[in-house]
């Protein structure tokens, strides 16, 4: 899209000197951080999974929170949904609400989620499905959903990357082969492959204190020095109204300023459905339990929307850039990097730019190592070896975060990446169909295994097929995650569409299933797990290291 | 949603202080869900526009809803430890 008002940004395209070697600096800081994360807080027995993938599940109240945090606080807030603002108005402002409400439900059913894994050493949402329907197909449908909906949420990491990259002059430009144009992001991808696969969770949890560093210096800084020399918030939202209202190419204005009437059910539907989806996501449940107790998962519920706060903040930069006419050459999600180049001094801008960088590469960590646990847990030992020792666990677990990196690699090159914000909503979609399982399996046991999973094709199904069939101007296919509400009529988000409808397919089939007295599966939990806590029968911090082949029923 | 199911117990599940913190966990999707509801540009804030300011207004008023249930619930559960064990 390009800009109607007239770019008062012509700045240099070169390459940005002093920015880059601020960035360079930062960005081999952190490597060698992330390197030596192994020895951080290290245990005697290192070559497990609960080791490597859960930090050997003994992290406290501020590490939890940089962890969460991290997951939030991603390339999707500093390039996405700035970029989404600038693009279309109020409508990209979901994020939002959908972080607010995020927290309440974290609050609602992580600590039960918690006590039961401690109970019975689950690692995975798959693990406790399996153990609390007896169903190994459901535990399947589960992991599978997690590794297929972590993939664009990386790929989402790698957009913000390569956004800084391509605003310091080193993504290579448009007439560059496509490998020269990629090559600083394998490299900044090599390196963060390399160093997960070194030290596991540590890396990115010790990270994440630079990173977060970084990023609160940035926003304050951004948000109070931006306005000033733009003049305030209220010419801000002045010039933004009036580019905003000019007729774009399909001929409706280009967006509004609050929320239209015709906008709301979509901006509600994304808020909700994005707060329910967030913490299945397999990294949000990896940065959970990896933490000492039930508590401390509470107490970070009401910490962590300092994170919001600031992601409004952020959000509004993309008004910013509006009235700053802000050259994006045609990819709104270089707005934000592109107006830090134009307002910061070159220094600064390069530690804005680490700031967007190292806040990409610390929630990839995060997602393909939650990504790895998923898969060695609940596809290789279940399936493919079941005899599997400890260490041929973790070796697979290594190489699978490997592998899902490379699958966000292919979004990244095969998706329209001018609406990024799309590729956290696709995963959404996915992941949102595996909620009756988990959060119902938490609550009752009443769902039926078999309905559960028909509930969940369907969903699948029904949301993928829906997501396929919308255009954007750049794409043809999957080129938004909001369509028609079939029976309502209003536009809303095609995850929560989906989940409504695998909801209620699951409890028809579950009634039927019930009258046929179909076989219900073996439950191996007891109500009393649920509640469980650090200090009560069974449930330890640091769960002992046979863990990863006992106890619960393979 | 399902509320809090299942007490390890024979104790009621649903108590006066419960509700409460069910309530303070409910109230924000009430007010962010219903769009229409802040979904103009007066009054401003410091030439912020209200569907703006309004939202994150609300992320302050659930941290401090939060921070209640999260007290509540902790006092309910220390009290029953206390009834039941020591």
């Amino acid at each position: 899209m390009t800009t109607p008002v007239t770019t008062l940004a012509a700045a240099s395209r070169g390459i940005n000197g002093v920015a880059l070697a601020v960035f360079v600096f930062f960005f081999l800081a952190v490597t060698v951080m992330g390197f030596l994360a192994a020895r951080w807080r290290r245990a005697e027995q290192s070559a497990s999974l609960d080791e490597w993938g859960l930090g050997g599940r003994s992290f406290g109240t501020w590490i939890t929170w940089f962890l969460l945090g991290g997951d939030l606080y991603t390339a999707y807030t500093f390039v996405a949904v700035p970029a989404a603002i600038y693009t279309a108005g109020a409508s990209g402002f979901f994020a939002v609400p959908y972080t607010i409400l995020v927290y309440p439900l974290i609050f609602t059913f992580l600590p039960r989620l918690w006590s039961v894994s401690h109970r019975h050493g689950y690692v995975t949402t798959s693990d406790f499905v399996r153990g609390r329907f007896g169903s190994k197909g459901l535990s399947l449908a589960v992991a599978l959903t997690g590794l297929l909906a972590t993939m664009p949420y990386i790929a989402l990491q790698l957009v913000g990357i390569q956004a800084v990259l391509d605003v310091m002059g080193v993504g290579g430009g448009e007439h560059a082969n496509w490998f020269v144009k990629d090559l600083p992001l394998l490299i900044a991808f090599a390196v963060l492959a390399a160093y997960t696969y070194s030290s596991g969770l540590r890396a990115p949890a010790l990270i994440a204190f630079v990173k977060d560093g970084l990023i609160y210096l940035v926003i304050v800084v951004a948000i109070i020095y931006i306005p000033i020399k733009l003049g305030g918030f209220g010419e801000i939202f002045h010039s933004a109204k009036e580019t905003l209202a000019v007729h774009g190419p399909t001929g409706k204005p280009r967006g509004e300023l609050a929320s239209g009437p015709n906008a709301q059910w979509a901006y509600a539907t994304l808020a909700l459905g994005s707060a329910l989806a967030l913490f299945m996501y397999p990294h949000s449940i990896t940065a959970t339990l990896s933490s000492r107790s039930r508590n401390v998962i509470r107490r970070n519920t009401t910490i962590l929307p300092l994170y919001s706060l600031m992601l409004g903040l952020l959000a509004l930069l993309g008004f910013m850039a509006i009235k700053a006419g802000t050259d994006t050459r045609g990819n709104a999600q270089l707005a934000i990097p592109q107006l830090f180049a134009d307002m910061f001094p070159s220094w600064f801008a390069g530690v804005a730019f680490a700031a967007i960088g190292i806040g990409a590469l610390v929630p990839a960590a995060i997602m393909s190592i939650a990504a790895a646990n998923l898969f060695t847990r609940n596809v290789y030992k279940d399936f493919l070896k079941p005899a599997a020792t400890p260490e041929q666990e973790h070796k697979v677990a290594k190489l699978v975060s490997l592998l899902v990196k490379v699958g966000a690699l292919v979004f990244v090159l095969t998706m329209d990446k001018t609406v990024a914000i799309n590729f956290q909503l696709l995963g959404g979609i996915w992941i949102l169909q595996t909620m009756p399982a988990l959060v119902g399996g938490l609550f009752t046991r009443w769902f039926h295994r078999w309905a559960l999973l028909a509930g969940w094709a369907i969903g699948m199904v029904y949301g993928t097929l829906a997501a396929y069939g919308v255009a954007s101007p750049t794409q043809k296919h999957f080129g938004g995650s909001s369509a028609e509400i079939p029976g309502i009529g209003e536009i809303g988000y095609i995850g929560l569409t989906a989940f409504v409808l695998n909801v209620v397919v699951t409890v028809v089939l579950t009634v039927v299933l019930k009258a046929l007295k179909a076989p219900e599966g073996t439950d191996e939990t007891v109500p009393a797990d649920y509640t469980a806590d650090l200090g009560d029968k069974g449930v330890t911090a640091d769960l002992p290291p046979a863990t990863t082949g006992a106890p619960a029923g393979h | 949603m399902a509320e809090k199911a299942a007490s390890p117990d024979r104790r009621p599940v649903v108590t006066p202080t419960r509700v409460v913190a069910g309530l303070c966990l409910l109230a924000p999707f009430i007010a962010m869900l219903w769009v229409s509801s802040y979904a103009r540009i007066e009054p401003t804030l410091i030439g912020i526009p209200f569907f703006y300011w309004y939202q994150m207004a609300w992320v302050l008023i659930s941290t401090a809803l939060t921070a209640v249930a999260y007290k509540l619930v902790q006092r309910e559960q220390r009290a029953r430890k206390g009834g039941a064990v020591r």
